[in-house]
């Protein structure tokens, strides 16, 4: 129970953003709430669904495990500027033509954790993607789709050489 | 990426130029998930909204003493702290029974706990602030006086005289039973060779959805209207419901659904807090908004599956099983639930125990007792999983102990694929099953016998692999049978209009709903099937009382079985109204007319004579140019229900591969296959992935999943750390394949398939751990879910 209000400045999909947040406010408390980007999901609010992740200065985080506060300064991308700049169109066609989300409630965090995945390993096994995403829980899917979908967008990323 | 092969249609009604039945046609809707454009209940935002928060007992059973709200109701941004009795004002109570259930009884359960809590979690006061976060603030100010009373907990003892009753004016503990003795099931079991006994226990779980429960009721005393944006899979069941008990038409109330971020059952109830919203926003005359934290969800979102079935199968030498005989107890927390009752589980165990089977001889008898603990009640698969591992279970320790391969046992046993229509020992209805031609494509498609020669050469190194088989039915497109015949005011059947627009495009509202499953994709393809345009030229409008003909919903793999029939024939409906416009426009026979991909076609050569836009066009703008008497007609309904059988039967077979850590008795799942028969395939992909959500949701039941409560009916691990949710890196690749048995009950042909995978997945798990684990002498594992602790015991590496 507080009302410490705090004044910070950061930058948000590329928007500077000043604004007084409680202390306690989550980031994605603040990033729905305040700013109105609503597709970062809070699934559990103690970091373990994953449907929160966000990108924090270029590093996936917990929306729900990092304070507003602590983003003073940073720089913060959602899945809404990642859809805007088109960076990961092709992850997200994909999902879209293997029906590697259902409900879509967990696939923004998904997303993020899966660009972040290909970023750094060009063509990842089976295992590996699995492994990389077993952070972000999906009720709906199985996970099936969902791999056969980061995998195919990898094969394709580096067949391409982009 | 591999996209599932289309499954060509088998019907020559379905037989439509351009066809989209049994196409793999991705989901019109998803680019606003993948984007986050999504609008879910949880972001919805309304003027004047405020937020609740619930005060919620911390005992499983005790008296409100005294409830003091004087301190909250002074904290900043607080509107309303409400109790029980002040909020009965506004809602009536309500009793979860329905009368073809007989003998089912229920005390009457209010939006908020008036005078006692019966569980752990139960709300006793709300707080109404400006924010969720101001709400939770004054909650901590609430002070609540408890008295504790006498907790019932373990289901084996809430029957005995000694036991507290619950609800004193119910006279005991039972809320149902039911026995069934079908033939001579003592003298079967008398002149078996041999016989099994043993009991299975099941883990209480839960559906834990990623969006939590969520709802936004907003009272207009202006318009004397209630919206309620409601994540639920029936908003007319719910309209209905929210009208009855606030005193209201059920014309003075909308439910609006849009996203859902899964539901899986656990959004098809009456939630206690979430009808006490709605009374709230009634009374404060203002939006109001709750949203389940997930503690709440772990506390008040229904469980399920917490039964223990003692059983016992009879076989002779040569595998012909003799006769089924269970026993079942289930504790389903202190109120069944309303209105589908908590019944419905151990009903569906009795009546599908031993289905897949031509055994004559089968006894059942179930006890459905009120405990302090959370609710039960029907979560996806409701019953199935249940049923099918104690029958699978049964059959694969019964060919153990004679000596059978698993395979050959069900080969000697299962219903004959030319043996239909027949039914069950428990008086189920087959019309059309494929239990053999199943079994033998899943042979196939698992490569077995080389499989089987790779387990054995690992069993010499000292790896334990086991494969483990479950064969399956599974009940969909229900019927009135379900609810309805009970007086629960839950529609069975379901309607669709499809309207032509003014650029000959098509609108259909349907009454079923979208929770992630693809009941949009799989209306839109039926419907542009039907009529004959592209899929791009459809839209489909779901998720709005004031917008759709009146529905069910989506629940027990109902929507596509009969939303989509509902489609299919409005759809030809449609088009015989458009060709009717067209003719007198062409001066020809309507009958000699198609619409082919937008285009009023001759039906016989296929040529082009006007298109429909410009039929559209003239209907709408110049109706003037058509003949005297002559009325367009561009909107049709058509609304449909099974009835030739009560339930439609699919059925299926699965198989896991799986291996054992000896040493720490990890379970690491190697691969998963599932042949699945739901009749018509509408779209193959859809299907798959219904099919392999549903597997991991079993693979959950048998492997981690349990809510663990002690003996005083506290959850002890009610938060994603501590209850165990499958999640990637643990689940195999799955494979499924298809048998095509369509029913005749609907031109479509389709059954459900939305819960098959649930179905069968912790039978073959469970039945390929003991696969594993037998040569090692371990006992067999029949307790859910099979923790590495459970397989060590059993192993006798630990005490």
């Amino acid at each position: 129970m507080s009302s410490l209000q705090c004044d910070i400045t950061l930058t948000v999909n590329g928007e500077t953003i000043r604004e007084t947040v409680e202390a306690r406010k989550t980031l994605v408390d603040f990033l729905r709430d305040d700013l109105g980007l609503t597709g970062s999901h809070v699934g559990c609010e103690h970091g373990f669904c994953g449907a929160c992740t966000v990108r924090l200065n270029g590093v996936i985080v917990r929306g729900c495990l990092t304070l507003a506060v602590q983003c003073d300064g940073a720089k913060v991308e959602t899945i809404e500027g990642l859809s805007d700049t088109g960076e990961c169109a092709d992850l997200q066609t994909a999902f879209e033509t293997r029906n590697a989300l259902q409900c879509g409630f967990c696939t923004p965090g998904m997303l993020l954790t899966a660009q972040e995945l290909l970023a750094s390993d060009r063509v990842p096994s089976r295992e590996a993607i699995r492994e990389h995403l077993s952070g972000n829980y999906c009720r709906c899917t199985g996970y099936h789709a969902i791999v056969d979908a980061v995998e195919a967008v990898a094969k394709a990323r580096a067949g391409s050489g982009t | 990426m591999k996209i599932t092969d289309d499954v060509p249609s088998t019907l020559t009604a379905l037989d439509r130029p351009n066809s989209y039945i049994g196409r793999s046609v991705p989901r019109p809707n998803l680019a606003r998930l993948t984007q986050g454009r999504g609008h879910y209940v949880t972001d919805v935002t309304l003027p004047r909204m405020a937020h609740v928060a619930y005060v919620r007992s911390p005992h499983a059973h005790a008296r409100i003493v005294r409830i003091d709200t004087t301190a909250a109701k002074k904290m900043p941004g607080v509107i309303a702290a409400v109790t029980g009795p002040e909020l009965a004002k506004v809602i009536t109570p309500w009793v979860g029974v329905l009368t073809h259930l007989k003998g089912l009884k229920s005390a009457p359960q209010s939006a908020i706990a008036i005078d006692r809590a019966c569980w752990q979690g139960e709300a006793v006061c709300a707080v109404v602030a400006r924010t969720r976060a101001e709400a939770e603030d004054a909650c901590a100010l609430v002070q609540v006086d408890y008295e504790e009373l006498p907790t019932v907990t373990d289901p084996e003892t809430a029957l005995d005289a000694a036991t507290h009753v619950i609800h004193a004016d119910l006279g005991d503990n039972l809320c149902f039973e039911r026995s069934l003795d079908v033939g001579t099931v003592d003298a079967a079991f008398a002149g078996s060779d041999a016989v099994v006994e043993t009991t299975f226990v099941f883990g209480r779980h839960t559906g834990v959805t990623n969006e939590p429960r969520a709802i936004v009721a907003d009272w207009n005393p202006g318009e004397q209207r209630l919206t309620v944006y409601h994540g639920t899979q029936a908003p007319h069941m719910m309209q209905n419901l929210f009208a009855k008990h606030l005193g209201l038409e059920e014309s003075q109330v909308r439910v609006l659904t849009k996203d859902v971020g899964g539901s899986f059952g656990i959004k098809v109830h009456t939630y206690a807090d979430e009808m006490a919203v709605v009374a709230l926003s009634k009374l404060l005359k203002r939006p109001v908004k709750f949203v389940a934290d997930r503690i709440e969800s772990f506390v008040t979102d229904i469980h399920a599956r917490d039964h223990r079935v003692k059983a016992k199968i009879g076989v002779m030498n040569d595998g012909t099983i003799t006769a089924f005989e269970i026993d079942d107890l289930t504790g389903i927390g202190p109120y069944s639930v309303y209105p589908r009752t908590s019944g419905i589980e151990a009903n569906q165990i009795v009546n599908l125990t031993g289905g897949p089977y031509a055994c004559p001889n089968y006894r059942a008898h179930t006890r459905v007792v009120f405990q302090n603990k959370n609710v039960m009640c029907q979560y996806r698969a409701v019953g199935h999983p249940i049923a099918c591992a104690v029958t699978e279970g049964l059959v694969e320790l019964a060919a153990a102990k004679i000596g059978m391969d698993p395979l050959d046992i069900r080969r000697k046993n299962l219903i004959a694929d030319n043996a239909y229509p027949t039914g069950s020992a428990s008086g189920l209805k087959f019309e059309a099953l494929s239990h053999h031609a199943s079994l033998d494509k899943l042979v196939k498609m698992m490569d077995h016998d080389a499989l089987r020669a790779e387990q054995t050469a690992l069993r010499h190194k000292g790896i334990y692999r086991g494969i483990g088989f479950a064969s399956f039915i599974e009940v969909t497109n229900p019927s009135a049978a379900f609810y309805g015949v009970g007086g629960a005011k839950i529609s069975a059947q379901d309607g669709c209009t499809i309207k032509l627009d003014a650029q000959g495009a098509i609108v259909c509202h349907t009454g079923v709903t979208e929770q992630g499953q693809g009941a949009e994709a799989v209306i839109a393809q039926v419907a542009a099937s039907a009529f004959g345009v592209a899929i791009e030229r459809v839209r489909v409008i779901t998720g709005d009382t004031d917008n759709t003909p009146y529905g069910g919903g989506t629940w027990a793999s109902r929507a596509a079985g009969i939303g989509g029939e509902a489609a299919w024939q409005a759809g030809k409906a449609l088009r015989q109204n458009v060709l009717a416009v067209a003719g007198s426009i062409l001066q020809a026979k309507p009958e000699t007319l198609d619409i082919r991909d937008s285009q009023v076609v001759d039906a016989g050569t296929g040529k082009e004579r006007i298109g429909l836009d410009e039929v559209a066009r003239i209907a709408y703008f110049r109706p003037d140019t058509l003949p005297p008497g002559f009325q367009a007609e561009l909107m049709a309904t058509r609304h449909y229900v099974p009835r030739a059988f009560p339930f439609s039967f699919t059925n299926g077979i699965q198989a896991s591969y799986l291996e054992v850590d000896t040493d720490s008795g990890f379970v690491k799942l190697l691969k998963h296959w599932c042949v699945e028969d739901c009749g018509t395939v509408i779209n193959p992909q859809l299907v798959d992935e219904q099919v392999r959500g549903g597997v991991v949701q079993g693979i959950g039941a048998a492997l981690y999943e349990q809510c663990v409560y002690d003996e005083r009916g506290q959850m002890l691990n009610g938060n994603m750390a501590d209850y165990l949710v499958p999640m990637a890196s643990e689940m195999p690749d799955i494979q499924c394949g298809h048998v095509v048995s369509p029913t005749a009950d609907s031109e479509l042909g389709a059954k459900g398939a939305g819960e098959a995978g649930t179905a069968g997945a912790p039978a073959c798990v469970m039945n390929a751990i003991n696969d594993a684990l037998r040569p090692l002498g371990a006992a067999p594992l029949t307790d859910m879910p099979f923790t590495p602790g459970k397989i060590l015991r059993a192993l006798g590496r630990v005490s």
